[in-house]
Protein backbone atom coordinates (compact mmCIF):
# COMPACT_ATOMS: atom_id res chain seq x y z
CA UNK A 1 0.00 0.00 0.00
CA UNK A 2 1.47 3.21 -1.34
CA UNK A 3 1.44 6.26 1.52
CA UNK A 4 -0.93 8.41 -1.22
CA UNK A 5 -3.75 5.10 0.13
CA UNK A 6 -3.76 6.91 3.34
CA UNK A 7 -3.38 10.52 1.94
CA UNK A 8 -6.27 11.13 -0.32
CA UNK A 9 -9.03 11.00 1.95
CA UNK A 10 -9.87 14.71 3.46
CA UNK A 11 -7.52 14.50 6.26
CA UNK A 12 -9.20 17.76 7.50
CA UNK A 13 -10.75 17.03 11.27
CA UNK A 14 -14.06 18.50 11.46
CA UNK A 15 -15.82 18.79 15.05
CA UNK A 16 -18.44 16.51 17.02
CA UNK A 17 -20.66 19.43 17.80
CA UNK A 18 -21.90 17.64 20.54
CA UNK A 19 -21.52 14.61 22.57
CA UNK A 20 -18.96 13.21 24.63
CA UNK A 21 -14.68 13.39 23.58
CA UNK A 22 -12.33 13.07 26.14
CA UNK A 23 -10.46 15.96 26.25
CA UNK A 24 -6.79 15.59 25.91
CA UNK A 25 -4.38 16.96 28.47
CA UNK A 26 -0.31 15.74 26.95
CA UNK A 27 0.26 14.99 23.75
CA UNK A 28 -0.46 11.16 22.85
CA UNK A 29 2.09 9.60 20.49
CA UNK A 30 -1.05 8.96 18.36
CA UNK A 31 -1.53 13.36 17.82
CA UNK A 32 2.16 13.59 16.86
CA UNK A 33 1.93 11.03 14.11
CA UNK A 34 -2.11 12.90 13.31
CA UNK A 35 0.02 15.66 13.11
CA UNK A 36 2.64 14.26 11.02
CA UNK A 37 0.59 12.72 8.97
CA UNK A 38 -1.18 16.24 8.36
CA UNK A 39 1.88 18.10 7.16
CA UNK A 40 2.28 15.06 4.46
CA UNK A 41 -1.08 15.24 2.96
CA UNK A 42 -1.19 19.19 2.87
CA UNK A 43 1.88 18.75 0.95
CA UNK A 44 0.96 15.63 -1.55
CA UNK A 45 -2.58 17.65 -2.21
CA UNK A 46 -1.13 21.16 -3.04
CA UNK A 47 -2.93 21.92 -6.14
CA UNK A 48 -6.04 19.91 -5.83
CA UNK A 49 -8.97 22.41 -5.40
CA UNK A 50 -10.14 21.15 -2.14
CA UNK A 51 -7.42 21.51 0.81
CA UNK A 52 -7.56 19.81 3.71
CA UNK A 53 -7.87 21.93 6.88
CA UNK A 54 -5.33 22.07 9.49
CA UNK A 55 -6.40 20.08 12.87
CA UNK A 56 -8.01 22.92 14.84
CA UNK A 57 -8.22 24.98 11.53
CA UNK A 58 -11.12 26.15 9.74
CA UNK A 59 -13.34 22.87 8.38
CA UNK A 60 -13.43 22.09 4.86
CA UNK A 61 -15.26 23.63 1.88
CA UNK A 62 -19.13 22.36 2.00
CA UNK A 63 -20.17 19.96 4.62
CA UNK A 64 -23.14 18.31 5.41
CA UNK A 65 -24.74 17.90 9.09
CA UNK A 66 -25.05 14.22 10.23
CA UNK A 67 -26.48 12.76 13.18
CA UNK A 68 -25.36 9.66 14.02
CA UNK A 69 -25.62 7.69 17.51
CA UNK A 70 -22.25 5.83 18.05
CA UNK A 71 -21.67 3.19 20.57
CA UNK A 72 -24.65 4.43 22.52
CA UNK A 73 -24.18 8.22 22.19
CA UNK A 74 -25.68 10.58 20.19
CA UNK A 75 -23.12 12.95 17.40
CA UNK A 76 -23.78 15.49 15.64
CA UNK A 77 -20.92 15.67 13.33
CA UNK A 78 -20.25 18.24 9.57
CA UNK A 79 -18.56 16.18 7.67
CA UNK A 80 -16.79 16.47 3.91
CA UNK A 81 -19.24 14.24 2.18
CA UNK A 82 -16.04 12.95 0.54
CA UNK A 83 -14.93 11.34 4.06
CA UNK A 84 -15.40 7.55 4.22
CA UNK A 85 -17.32 6.56 7.45
CA UNK A 86 -13.92 4.98 8.40
CA UNK A 87 -12.33 8.06 8.43
CA UNK A 88 -14.99 9.87 10.34
CA UNK A 89 -14.41 7.33 13.13
CA UNK A 90 -11.04 6.99 13.32
CA UNK A 91 -10.29 11.28 12.62
CA UNK A 92 -13.29 13.24 13.61
CA UNK A 93 -14.13 10.97 16.77
CA UNK A 94 -10.99 9.43 17.63
CA UNK A 95 -12.33 5.89 17.80
CA UNK A 96 -8.98 4.82 16.18
CA UNK A 97 -9.94 1.06 17.77
CA UNK A 98 -10.95 0.49 14.18
CA UNK A 99 -8.64 -0.20 12.03
CA UNK A 100 -7.59 0.82 8.47
CA UNK A 101 -5.92 -1.53 6.55
CA UNK A 102 -6.66 -1.69 2.56
CA UNK A 103 -9.31 0.62 2.38
CA UNK A 104 -11.10 -0.75 -0.86
CA UNK A 105 -13.05 -3.19 0.92
CA UNK A 106 -10.49 -5.91 0.79
CA UNK A 107 -9.55 -7.03 4.39
CA UNK A 108 -12.46 -6.22 6.72
CA UNK A 109 -10.38 -4.08 9.26
CA UNK A 110 -12.50 -1.40 9.10
CA UNK A 111 -15.43 -3.75 10.05
CA UNK A 112 -18.03 -2.22 12.22
CA UNK A 113 -22.30 -2.76 12.75
CA UNK A 114 -24.58 -0.28 11.05
CA UNK A 115 -27.62 -0.51 12.20
CA UNK A 116 -26.48 -3.73 13.71
CA UNK A 117 -25.20 -5.27 9.88
CA UNK A 118 -21.61 -5.74 9.61
CA UNK A 119 -20.21 -3.54 6.61
CA UNK A 120 -16.58 -2.26 5.69
CA UNK A 121 -16.68 1.21 6.82
CA UNK A 122 -13.97 2.48 4.32
CA UNK A 123 -16.47 1.62 1.51
CA UNK A 124 -19.18 3.87 2.86
CA UNK A 125 -19.42 7.74 2.97
CA UNK A 126 -20.78 8.99 6.28
CA UNK A 127 -22.83 10.94 4.94
CA UNK A 128 -24.83 8.00 3.51
CA UNK A 129 -25.72 7.55 7.12
CA UNK A 130 -27.22 10.38 8.59
CA UNK A 131 -29.39 9.23 11.23
CA UNK A 132 -27.93 5.48 11.78
CA UNK A 133 -26.59 3.44 14.63
CA UNK A 134 -22.98 2.49 14.82
CA UNK A 135 -21.10 0.23 16.95
CA UNK A 136 -17.33 -0.21 16.91
CA UNK A 137 -15.00 -2.11 19.16
CA UNK A 138 -14.74 0.19 21.36
CA UNK A 139 -18.89 -0.20 22.04
CA UNK A 140 -18.42 -4.10 23.05
CA UNK A 141 -17.39 -4.29 26.45
CA UNK A 142 -19.50 -3.53 29.64
CA UNK A 143 -17.16 -1.37 31.29
CA UNK A 144 -14.76 -3.78 32.34
CA UNK A 145 -16.01 -6.83 31.42
CA UNK A 146 -14.84 -7.57 28.01
CA UNK A 147 -18.01 -8.64 25.39
CA UNK A 148 -17.50 -13.02 25.65
CA UNK A 149 -16.02 -12.68 21.89
CA UNK A 150 -13.41 -10.52 23.62
CA UNK A 151 -12.62 -12.34 26.09
CA UNK A 152 -12.36 -15.76 23.57
CA UNK A 153 -10.04 -14.33 21.53
CA UNK A 154 -8.00 -14.34 24.51
CA UNK A 155 -8.23 -17.18 25.44
CA UNK A 156 -7.72 -18.68 22.21
CA UNK A 157 -5.08 -16.71 20.78
CA UNK A 158 -6.63 -15.61 18.66
CA UNK A 159 -4.41 -12.78 17.48
CA UNK A 160 -0.89 -12.43 16.94
CA UNK A 161 0.31 -8.11 16.10
CA UNK A 162 -3.84 -7.80 16.85
CA UNK A 163 -4.26 -5.01 13.54
CA UNK A 164 -6.77 -7.37 12.20
CA UNK A 165 -8.39 -7.86 15.67
CA UNK A 166 -11.39 -5.40 15.99
CA UNK A 167 -12.29 -6.38 12.44
CA UNK A 168 -12.43 -9.67 13.52
CA UNK A 169 -14.10 -9.70 16.19
CA UNK A 170 -17.21 -7.23 14.55
CA UNK A 171 -17.49 -9.72 12.27
CA UNK A 172 -17.24 -12.23 14.56
CA UNK A 173 -20.78 -10.58 16.29
CA UNK A 174 -22.22 -10.68 13.31
CA UNK A 175 -21.68 -13.67 12.06
CA UNK A 176 -22.72 -15.12 15.37
CA UNK A 177 -25.76 -12.94 15.65
CA UNK A 178 -26.73 -14.18 11.91
CA UNK A 179 -26.64 -17.74 12.96
CA UNK A 180 -23.59 -18.31 10.69
CA UNK A 181 -20.76 -20.03 13.34
CA UNK A 182 -22.17 -23.51 13.15
CA UNK A 183 -19.59 -25.09 12.31
CA UNK A 184 -15.57 -24.53 11.72
CA UNK A 185 -16.38 -25.01 7.90
CA UNK A 186 -19.24 -22.15 8.31
CA UNK A 187 -17.22 -19.85 10.71
CA UNK A 188 -14.45 -20.40 7.82
CA UNK A 189 -16.73 -19.10 5.15
CA UNK A 190 -18.62 -16.80 6.72
CA UNK A 191 -15.73 -15.26 8.21
CA UNK A 192 -13.65 -15.36 4.55
CA UNK A 193 -14.10 -11.25 4.77
CA UNK A 194 -11.58 -10.40 7.34
CA UNK A 195 -7.69 -11.40 6.46
CA UNK A 196 -5.41 -11.74 9.18
CA UNK A 197 -1.76 -11.04 7.56
CA UNK A 198 -0.05 -13.17 10.98
CA UNK A 199 -2.28 -16.37 10.47
CA UNK A 200 -4.22 -16.26 13.71
CA UNK A 201 -6.91 -18.36 11.68
CA UNK A 202 -6.96 -21.36 13.77
CA UNK A 203 -7.18 -19.42 16.81
CA UNK A 204 -10.06 -17.09 15.52
CA UNK A 205 -12.31 -19.63 13.99
CA UNK A 206 -12.11 -21.54 17.63
CA UNK A 207 -13.15 -18.12 19.75
CA UNK A 208 -15.88 -17.69 17.24
CA UNK A 209 -16.96 -20.97 18.18
CA UNK A 210 -16.55 -20.95 21.67
CA UNK A 211 -18.36 -17.96 21.63
CA UNK A 212 -21.20 -18.74 19.74
CA UNK A 213 -20.97 -21.88 21.42
CA UNK A 214 -21.93 -19.52 24.99
CA UNK A 215 -24.63 -17.34 23.30
CA UNK B 1 -11.40 10.99 -4.08
CA UNK B 2 -12.02 14.45 -5.74
CA UNK B 3 -14.96 16.45 -5.05
CA UNK B 4 -18.19 15.95 -5.62
CA UNK B 5 -21.84 17.34 -4.71
CA UNK B 6 -24.03 15.28 -2.84
CA UNK B 7 -27.37 15.12 -2.85
CA UNK B 8 -29.88 12.72 -1.24
CA UNK B 9 -33.13 11.95 -2.91
CA UNK B 10 -36.36 10.90 -1.63
CA UNK B 11 -38.62 10.07 -5.04
CA UNK B 12 -37.66 8.28 -8.21
CA UNK B 13 -38.50 11.34 -9.88
CA UNK B 14 -36.24 13.47 -7.96
CA UNK B 15 -33.78 10.78 -8.70
CA UNK B 16 -33.87 10.47 -12.63
CA UNK B 17 -34.33 14.50 -12.78
CA UNK B 18 -30.92 14.37 -10.69
CA UNK B 19 -29.57 11.92 -13.12
CA UNK B 20 -30.89 12.86 -16.52
CA UNK B 21 -28.69 16.10 -16.06
CA UNK B 22 -25.50 14.46 -15.26
CA UNK B 23 -25.63 13.02 -11.63
CA UNK B 24 -24.54 9.46 -11.03
CA UNK B 25 -26.81 7.14 -8.66
CA UNK B 26 -25.17 5.70 -5.78
CA UNK B 27 -26.41 3.08 -3.51
CA UNK B 28 -24.28 0.58 -1.95
CA UNK B 29 -21.05 2.18 -2.91
CA UNK B 30 -18.76 -0.40 -3.17
CA UNK B 31 -17.53 -0.03 -6.35
CA UNK B 32 -18.16 3.33 -6.90
CA UNK B 33 -16.87 4.93 -3.76
CA UNK B 34 -13.48 2.36 -3.93
CA UNK B 35 -12.91 4.13 -7.72
CA UNK B 36 -13.42 7.36 -6.76
CA UNK B 37 -10.86 6.74 -4.18
CA UNK B 38 -8.72 5.86 -6.85
CA UNK B 39 -9.91 8.84 -9.19
CA UNK B 40 -10.73 6.13 -11.85
CA UNK B 41 -14.22 7.45 -11.11
CA UNK B 42 -14.68 11.20 -11.30
CA UNK B 43 -18.28 12.45 -10.77
CA UNK B 44 -19.57 15.32 -9.55
CA UNK B 45 -22.96 14.64 -8.75
CA UNK B 46 -23.49 12.20 -6.38
CA UNK B 47 -27.52 11.32 -6.31
CA UNK B 48 -27.98 8.72 -3.09
CA UNK B 49 -30.86 6.63 -3.83
CA UNK B 50 -31.19 4.66 -0.59
CA UNK B 51 -34.26 5.90 0.72
CA UNK B 52 -36.43 5.53 -2.08
CA UNK B 53 -38.96 2.46 -1.40
CA UNK B 54 -37.37 -0.55 -3.90
CA UNK B 55 -35.53 -3.00 -1.73
CA UNK B 56 -38.93 -5.17 -1.45
CA UNK B 57 -38.18 -9.20 -2.31
CA UNK B 58 -41.20 -10.91 -2.90
CA UNK B 59 -42.98 -13.61 -5.34
CA UNK B 60 -45.32 -13.03 -7.73
CA UNK B 61 -46.87 -16.22 -8.75
CA UNK B 62 -43.87 -18.26 -9.38
CA UNK B 63 -41.89 -15.14 -10.22
CA UNK B 64 -39.33 -13.65 -7.86
CA UNK B 65 -39.25 -10.26 -7.92
CA UNK B 66 -36.16 -8.65 -6.54
CA UNK B 67 -35.84 -4.47 -5.86
CA UNK B 68 -33.02 -3.14 -7.23
CA UNK B 69 -32.12 -1.47 -3.77
CA UNK B 70 -32.20 -5.29 -2.23
CA UNK B 71 -28.99 -5.83 -0.75
CA UNK B 72 -27.13 -9.17 -1.76
CA UNK B 73 -26.83 -10.54 2.02
CA UNK B 74 -30.90 -9.81 2.08
CA UNK B 75 -31.88 -11.23 -1.46
CA UNK B 76 -29.83 -14.32 -0.70
CA UNK B 77 -31.52 -15.15 2.57
CA UNK B 78 -35.09 -14.41 1.54
CA UNK B 79 -37.13 -17.45 2.42
CA UNK B 80 -38.96 -16.59 -1.00
CA UNK B 81 -35.49 -16.72 -3.60
CA UNK B 82 -34.82 -19.76 -1.36
CA UNK B 83 -38.20 -21.67 -2.37
CA UNK B 84 -38.54 -20.01 -5.65
CA UNK B 85 -35.17 -19.22 -7.17
CA UNK B 86 -32.31 -21.29 -4.87
CA UNK B 87 -29.86 -20.75 -7.87
CA UNK B 88 -30.08 -16.82 -7.43
CA UNK B 89 -29.07 -17.36 -3.60
CA UNK B 90 -26.27 -19.32 -4.37
CA UNK B 91 -25.08 -17.42 -6.88
CA UNK B 92 -25.35 -14.43 -4.26
CA UNK B 93 -23.64 -16.58 -1.45
CA UNK B 94 -20.86 -17.02 -3.60
CA UNK B 95 -19.91 -13.47 -4.23
CA UNK B 96 -18.24 -10.77 -2.36
CA UNK B 97 -17.73 -11.05 1.41
CA UNK B 98 -20.54 -11.32 4.10
CA UNK B 99 -19.58 -7.31 4.63
CA UNK B 100 -20.06 -6.47 1.32
CA UNK B 101 -23.34 -8.43 0.84
CA UNK B 102 -24.67 -6.28 3.59
CA UNK B 103 -24.00 -3.31 1.40
CA UNK B 104 -24.27 -4.17 -2.15
CA UNK B 105 -27.31 -3.54 -4.09
CA UNK B 106 -28.85 -5.96 -6.63
CA UNK B 107 -28.99 -2.90 -9.02
CA UNK B 108 -25.64 -2.08 -8.22
CA UNK B 109 -24.16 -6.25 -8.84
CA UNK B 110 -25.22 -5.88 -12.37
CA UNK B 111 -23.64 -2.73 -13.47
CA UNK B 112 -20.31 -2.82 -11.19
CA UNK B 113 -17.23 -2.26 -13.46
CA UNK B 114 -14.75 -4.62 -14.31
CA UNK B 115 -11.74 -5.79 -11.97
CA UNK B 116 -9.02 -5.74 -14.65
CA UNK B 117 -6.27 -4.73 -12.89
CA UNK B 118 -4.94 -1.72 -15.29
CA UNK B 119 -7.97 -0.60 -15.18
CA UNK B 120 -8.11 1.02 -11.71
CA UNK B 121 -4.06 1.97 -12.92
CA UNK B 122 -4.24 5.33 -13.83
CA UNK B 123 -0.91 4.86 -15.39
CA UNK B 124 -1.40 2.42 -17.64
CA UNK B 125 -3.34 2.02 -21.06
CA UNK B 126 -7.32 1.29 -20.54
CA UNK B 127 -9.82 1.67 -23.35
CA UNK B 128 -12.21 1.39 -20.47
CA UNK B 129 -11.36 4.33 -18.31
CA UNK B 130 -9.58 6.56 -21.11
CA UNK B 131 -10.89 5.58 -24.63
CA UNK B 132 -8.26 5.30 -27.27
CA UNK B 133 -6.03 4.85 -25.06
CA UNK B 134 -5.17 1.02 -25.65
CA UNK B 135 -5.25 -2.40 -23.55
CA UNK B 136 -2.61 -3.18 -21.41
CA UNK B 137 -3.80 -6.34 -20.65
CA UNK B 138 -4.04 -7.98 -24.34
CA UNK B 139 0.27 -8.33 -24.08
CA UNK B 140 -0.15 -7.88 -19.93
CA UNK B 141 -1.04 -10.02 -17.06
CA UNK B 142 -4.07 -11.50 -17.99
CA UNK B 143 -4.81 -14.79 -16.85
CA UNK B 144 -7.78 -13.72 -14.94
CA UNK B 145 -9.24 -12.14 -17.99
CA UNK B 146 -11.74 -13.13 -21.00
CA UNK B 147 -11.77 -15.67 -23.64
CA UNK B 148 -15.44 -14.90 -24.73
CA UNK B 149 -16.54 -11.80 -26.19
CA UNK B 150 -13.31 -10.07 -26.08
CA UNK B 151 -11.76 -7.32 -29.26
CA UNK B 152 -8.83 -6.11 -29.85
CA UNK B 153 -9.54 -3.26 -27.64
CA UNK B 154 -10.47 -4.81 -24.17
CA UNK B 155 -10.59 -8.41 -22.97
CA UNK B 156 -12.34 -7.79 -19.39
CA UNK B 157 -14.37 -10.07 -17.57
CA UNK B 158 -17.78 -8.80 -16.54
CA UNK B 159 -17.06 -9.84 -12.93
CA UNK B 160 -21.14 -10.51 -11.19
CA UNK B 161 -21.88 -13.86 -10.07
CA UNK B 162 -25.83 -13.73 -9.52
CA UNK B 163 -25.51 -12.20 -13.01
CA UNK B 164 -24.34 -15.34 -14.43
CA UNK B 165 -27.58 -16.82 -12.61
CA UNK B 166 -30.44 -14.20 -14.06
CA UNK B 167 -29.55 -14.97 -17.38
CA UNK B 168 -29.50 -18.34 -17.10
CA UNK B 169 -32.65 -18.14 -15.67
CA UNK B 170 -33.32 -15.81 -18.58
CA UNK B 171 -34.76 -12.32 -15.92
CA UNK B 172 -36.19 -9.50 -16.70
CA UNK B 173 -35.32 -6.04 -15.34
CA UNK B 174 -37.78 -2.93 -15.26
CA UNK B 175 -36.17 0.37 -15.35
CA UNK B 176 -37.69 4.04 -15.19
CA UNK B 177 -36.36 6.96 -17.21
CA UNK B 178 -36.96 10.92 -18.26
CA UNK B 179 -38.98 9.28 -21.21
CA UNK B 180 -40.69 6.59 -19.12
CA UNK B 181 -40.49 2.78 -18.19
CA UNK B 182 -39.59 0.02 -20.09
CA UNK B 183 -38.69 -3.61 -19.58
CA UNK B 184 -36.04 -6.24 -21.22
CA UNK B 185 -34.28 -9.11 -20.84
CA UNK B 186 -31.21 -8.98 -17.94
CA UNK B 187 -28.99 -10.81 -20.65
CA UNK B 188 -29.41 -7.19 -22.76
CA UNK B 189 -27.89 -5.14 -20.10
CA UNK B 190 -24.63 -5.91 -21.29
CA UNK B 191 -22.74 -5.37 -24.19
CA UNK B 192 -19.98 -6.10 -25.76
CA UNK B 193 -16.88 -4.25 -25.87
CA UNK B 194 -15.98 -3.83 -29.56
CA UNK B 195 -14.41 -0.96 -30.34
CA UNK B 196 -15.88 0.97 -27.48
CA UNK B 197 -15.12 -0.96 -24.40
CA UNK B 198 -16.21 2.29 -22.22
CA UNK B 199 -19.82 1.41 -23.39
CA UNK B 200 -20.83 -1.14 -20.76
CA UNK B 201 -24.66 -1.18 -20.75
CA UNK B 202 -27.38 -0.41 -22.78
CA UNK B 203 -29.16 2.12 -19.93
CA UNK B 204 -29.95 5.37 -21.55
CA UNK B 205 -29.57 8.76 -19.45
CA UNK B 206 -31.05 8.86 -16.00
CA UNK B 207 -32.61 5.68 -16.89
CA UNK B 208 -32.53 3.98 -13.11
CA UNK B 209 -32.99 -0.05 -12.57
CA UNK B 210 -36.06 -0.29 -10.13
CA UNK B 211 -36.91 -4.30 -10.31
CA UNK B 212 -35.33 -7.29 -11.51
CA UNK B 213 -38.03 -10.55 -12.24
CA UNK B 214 -36.70 -13.60 -12.31
CA UNK B 215 -39.66 -16.10 -13.72
CA UNK B 216 -40.03 -19.41 -12.18
CA UNK B 217 -40.03 -22.44 -14.22
CA UNK B 218 -40.01 -26.58 -13.46
CA UNK B 219 -36.04 -26.15 -14.06
CA UNK B 220 -35.13 -23.64 -11.73
CA UNK B 221 -35.44 -25.66 -8.96
CA UNK B 222 -33.16 -28.05 -10.14
CA UNK B 223 -30.35 -25.54 -10.68
CA UNK B 224 -26.80 -25.18 -9.00
CA UNK B 225 -23.96 -22.13 -9.37
CA UNK B 226 -20.65 -23.67 -9.63
CA UNK B 227 -17.61 -20.89 -9.03
CA UNK B 228 -13.96 -21.98 -9.38
CA UNK B 229 -11.10 -19.67 -7.94
CA UNK B 230 -8.16 -19.50 -6.49
CA UNK B 231 -9.02 -19.74 -2.63
CA UNK B 232 -12.56 -21.29 -1.53
CA UNK B 233 -14.36 -17.84 -0.47
CA UNK B 234 -14.38 -14.30 -1.19
CA UNK B 235 -12.64 -13.93 -4.75
CA UNK B 236 -13.86 -13.92 -8.59
CA UNK B 237 -14.43 -16.47 -10.36
CA UNK B 238 -12.17 -18.16 -12.63
CA UNK B 239 -14.62 -20.30 -14.15
CA UNK B 240 -18.12 -20.11 -12.93
CA UNK B 241 -21.44 -21.82 -14.43
CA UNK B 242 -25.17 -21.74 -13.70
CA UNK B 243 -27.30 -24.48 -14.73
CA UNK B 244 -30.78 -25.27 -14.62
CA UNK B 245 -32.05 -28.33 -15.60
CA UNK B 246 -35.70 -29.93 -16.42
CA UNK B 247 -35.58 -33.62 -16.69
CA UNK B 248 -38.47 -35.87 -16.57
CA UNK B 249 -38.80 -39.61 -17.62
CA UNK B 250 -35.07 -40.02 -17.61
CA UNK B 251 -34.97 -37.46 -20.36
CA UNK B 252 -33.91 -33.62 -20.48
CA UNK B 253 -36.44 -31.31 -21.35
CA UNK B 254 -35.07 -28.45 -21.08
CA UNK B 255 -31.78 -26.94 -19.90
CA UNK B 256 -30.08 -23.72 -18.90
CA UNK B 257 -26.29 -22.77 -18.79
CA UNK B 258 -24.71 -19.65 -19.03
CA UNK B 259 -20.97 -19.07 -17.62
CA UNK B 260 -18.91 -16.28 -15.48
CA UNK B 261 -15.22 -15.95 -15.25
CA UNK B 262 -14.50 -16.51 -19.32
CA UNK B 263 -16.81 -13.87 -21.29
CA UNK B 264 -16.91 -10.28 -21.77
CA UNK B 265 -20.39 -10.24 -20.05
CA UNK B 266 -22.61 -12.86 -18.31
CA UNK B 267 -22.28 -15.80 -21.51
CA UNK B 268 -25.66 -17.42 -21.93
CA UNK B 269 -24.25 -21.08 -23.85
CA UNK B 270 -27.30 -21.71 -25.80
CA UNK B 271 -25.62 -24.41 -28.03
CA UNK B 272 -24.96 -26.47 -25.32
CA UNK B 273 -28.05 -25.95 -24.10
CA UNK B 274 -29.48 -27.12 -27.85
CA UNK B 275 -26.84 -29.92 -27.22
CA UNK B 276 -28.39 -31.35 -24.05
CA UNK B 277 -32.24 -31.03 -24.95
CA UNK B 278 -34.23 -34.38 -25.31
CA UNK B 279 -30.90 -36.70 -24.29
CA UNK B 280 -30.94 -38.72 -21.39
CA UNK B 281 -29.03 -36.56 -18.22
CA UNK B 282 -25.47 -38.35 -17.80
CA UNK B 283 -21.62 -37.69 -18.10
CA UNK B 284 -21.04 -38.87 -21.65
CA UNK B 285 -23.91 -36.32 -22.93
CA UNK B 286 -22.58 -33.59 -20.67
CA UNK B 287 -19.42 -34.13 -22.14
CA UNK B 288 -20.05 -33.59 -25.79
CA UNK B 289 -22.21 -30.63 -24.77
CA UNK B 290 -20.08 -28.91 -22.68
CA UNK B 291 -17.56 -28.98 -25.64
CA UNK B 292 -19.57 -26.61 -27.54
CA UNK B 293 -18.83 -23.30 -25.10
CA UNK B 294 -15.57 -23.32 -26.81
CA UNK B 295 -17.12 -22.32 -30.04
CA UNK B 296 -15.33 -18.29 -30.66
CA UNK B 297 -12.91 -18.90 -27.67
CA UNK B 298 -9.73 -16.82 -28.24
CA UNK B 299 -7.52 -17.82 -25.21
CA UNK B 300 -4.86 -14.83 -24.35
CA UNK B 301 -1.18 -15.48 -23.76
CA UNK B 302 -1.99 -16.57 -19.83
CA UNK B 303 -5.45 -17.64 -19.92
CA UNK B 304 -4.91 -20.53 -21.65
CA UNK B 305 -6.49 -23.06 -18.77
CA UNK B 306 -9.87 -21.27 -19.35
CA UNK B 307 -10.46 -22.97 -22.40
CA UNK B 308 -10.25 -26.55 -20.30
CA UNK B 309 -11.69 -24.97 -16.93
CA UNK B 310 -14.60 -24.19 -18.90
CA UNK B 311 -16.45 -27.43 -20.30
CA UNK B 312 -15.03 -29.27 -16.90
CA UNK B 313 -16.76 -26.37 -14.95
CA UNK B 314 -20.07 -27.07 -16.63
CA UNK B 315 -20.01 -30.92 -16.87
CA UNK B 316 -19.33 -30.51 -12.63
CA UNK B 317 -22.26 -27.95 -12.52
CA UNK B 318 -24.47 -30.03 -14.75
CA UNK B 319 -23.82 -33.23 -12.72
CA UNK B 320 -24.54 -31.33 -9.50
CA UNK B 321 -27.78 -30.08 -10.78
CA UNK B 322 -28.58 -33.66 -12.55
CA UNK B 323 -27.68 -34.89 -8.80
CA UNK B 324 -26.12 -37.87 -11.14
CA UNK B 325 -22.26 -37.24 -9.62
S1 LIG C 1 -9.79 -1.14 5.34
FE1 LIG C 1 -11.85 -1.51 4.84
S2 LIG C 1 -11.78 -3.51 4.07
FE2 LIG C 1 -9.68 -3.07 4.34
S1 LIG D 1 -3.22 -10.64 14.13
FE1 LIG D 1 -1.83 -9.67 12.80
S2 LIG D 1 -3.06 -9.39 11.04
FE2 LIG D 1 -4.29 -10.64 12.24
Amino acid sequence: MSMSDHNDAPSGKTRPTSGTTAPRSTLSRRSILQMAGGAASLAAAAGVAAQPALPGGPPVASTMHVRMVVNGSARQLEVDPRQSLLDVLRETLDLTGTKKGCNQGACGACTVLLNGRRVTSCLTLAVMHDGAEITTIEGLAQGDELHPLQAAFIAHDGFQCGFCTPGQIMSGVACIAEGHATSPEQIQFWMSGNICRCGAYPGIVAAVADAAGRT
Amino acid sequence: MLSFNFEKVRTEQDAIRAAAVGGRYIAGGTTLIDLMREEVERPEHLVDINALPMADIRADGFDLVIGALARMSDVAAHPETKRLEPLVAEALIEGASPQLRNMASTGGNLLQRVRCPYFRMLDAACNKRDPGSGCSAINGLNAGHAILGTSDHCVATHPSDVAVALVALEATMRVKGPDGERTFPVEELFRLPGNAPHLEHTLRPGELIVEIRVPGGPYARQARYLKVRDRASYEFALVSAAVALETAGGTIWQARVAVGGVGTRPWRMRAVEEALRDKPPGRNVFEAAAQLALEGARPLSHNHYKVELLPRTIVRALEMAGDVA
